[in-house]
């Protein structure tokens, strides 16, 4: 069917672009802008060229020694939770009922953690975790180990990492059981017929299918996981220290905590052009890997 | 009725900074226009338009000018006899001539 081309319909797409332009485009100028002014408030600003980003970029100052350990924060918490949770999503998808009354009770429970808001899980890992009258704190002190998320790195790194698998690993499971569930009835018979271990099953039928839900599932959970904020602030405040304090965090404490303007600027910046970039690198993979099955 | 931009914080630097990336996409998208974008395959093995290639070079000229001054700072290399101290220039604007190359480069190959 031949569909008539005409780009006057893209007059329609206006609207839409000049709420972006309200909402996104016009405060992003607004930031370049500062990123290279001064200010100590007043709407009196002084130039700084590129005196904030020469900082940020040198590890030794300040405030590169800040957006530094935040990056490697961001990417550690990250990597360890797309570790966990991609293998965990992986094995509960494939031990998920696939038919009866279980299917049903299965998807309602392995959706609940998803649909409680941010701040109520932090809230709820927070009292959960705490040693005095939390269940899981006073359960593991009580069991002679020493658990405190509020003065110990490891103990605050161990509540927000759990805390994030249990919100998110029913995104990954519940990707990868709608894709388990395409795959035809036929692939499997013939795995019998050809007497294919369970191994050989996974790895050459189930595998291979749920590449594609895989890749949109590691990417929403990147992106997620690499702009945290909510929960560790509600949970640990950034503490004990600054050893939870991710990018976003930072940024915040930087632009409305010090009203450090410039500084900020600079920062969210380069912390933009690198979520832009693995955006971008993600979904040029997914779109490639969607062409390349066609063909 | 006037509107008051006083926050967004304007400076001639950053405004000729916009201008000329407005341009370049007003630019683009005249051309896209009249010839339209085929895509093809270049030596990152990926289908590529012309829009695609302005992106990458942009995205990748910003991450040049940030490794640059990372790496190798913003120190003056000369000063231009303008005005009576003269106008001393960066040594960052060599990234902005490698950015140009690379520019070239990915519209080239890419």
């Amino acid at each position: 069917m031949d569909k008539p081309i005409n780009n006057r319909a893209w007059f329609l797409v206006l609207p839409v672009f000049i709420i972006v332009a309200f909402n996104a485009i016009l405060p992003l100028m607004t930031v370049v802008n500062y990123s290279v002014q001064d200010t100590f408030g007043n709407n009196e600003f002084f130039w700084n060229g590129i005196g904030w980003f020469t900082e940020l970029l040198d590890p030794s100052t300040d405030l590169g020694g800040r957006f530094f350990d935040s990056l490697g924060r961001n990417f550690m918490f990250s990597g360890i939770i797309l570790a966990i949770q991609v293998p965990l999503g992986i094995l509960v998808s494939l031990a998920m009922p696939k038919k009866g009354w279980g299917v049903a009770a299965c998807l309602v429970i392995m959706a609940l953690p998803l649909l409680v808001p941010w701040n109520v899980v932090g809230t709820i890992w927070q009292i959960f975790a705490r040693g005095d009258i939390g269940l899981l704190g006073y359960i593991v002190n009580a069991m002679g180990l020493n658990y405190n998320y509020t003065q110990d790195v490891l103990s605050a790194w161990i509540t927000i990492i759990v805390m994030d698998v249990w919100h998110w690993t029913s995104l990954i499971a519940l990707l990868c059981y709608a894709g388990l569930k395409s795959i035809p009835d036929a692939y499997y018979q013939a795995a019998r017929i050809d007497g294919a271990s369970r191994w050989a099953v996974f790895r050459t039928i189930e595998l291979p299918k749920l590449r594609r839900v895989l890749l949109i599932g590691v990417l929403l959970r990147f992106m997620d996981s690499f702009m945290i904020y909510t929960e560790p602030f509600v949970v640990t405040g950034g503490g004990p220290g600054n050893s939870t304090t991710g990018l976003s965090i930072d940024l915040v404490k930087l632009a409305l905590g010090q009203f450090d303007l410039g500084r900020a600027a600079a920062m969210s910046i380069v912390y933009n052009l690198i979520i832009l970039t693995t955006c971008w690198i993600f979904y040029t993979v997914m779109v490639n890997v969607d062409a390349e099955r066609k063909s | 009725m006037s509107i008051d931009i006083a926050w967004m914080a304007w400076t001639w630097q950053t405004g000729i900074f916009f201008v000329l990336l407005a341009a370049t996409l007003t630019v683009m998208t005249i051309l896209a226009v009249r010839y339209p974008e085929t895509e093809r395959i270049g030596i990152l093995r990926i289908p590529t338009t012309r829009g695609d290639r302005l992106f990458i070079s942009l995205l990748t000229a910003a991450f040049i000018h940030l490794i640059f001054l990372g790496f190798l700072g913003a120190e003056p290399m000369f000063s231009l006899p303008l005005g009576e101290d003269g106008l001393a220039v960066s040594r960052l604007w060599l990234a902005t001539l490698l950015s140009l190359l690379n520019a070239t480069a990915i519209f080239k190959w890419v």
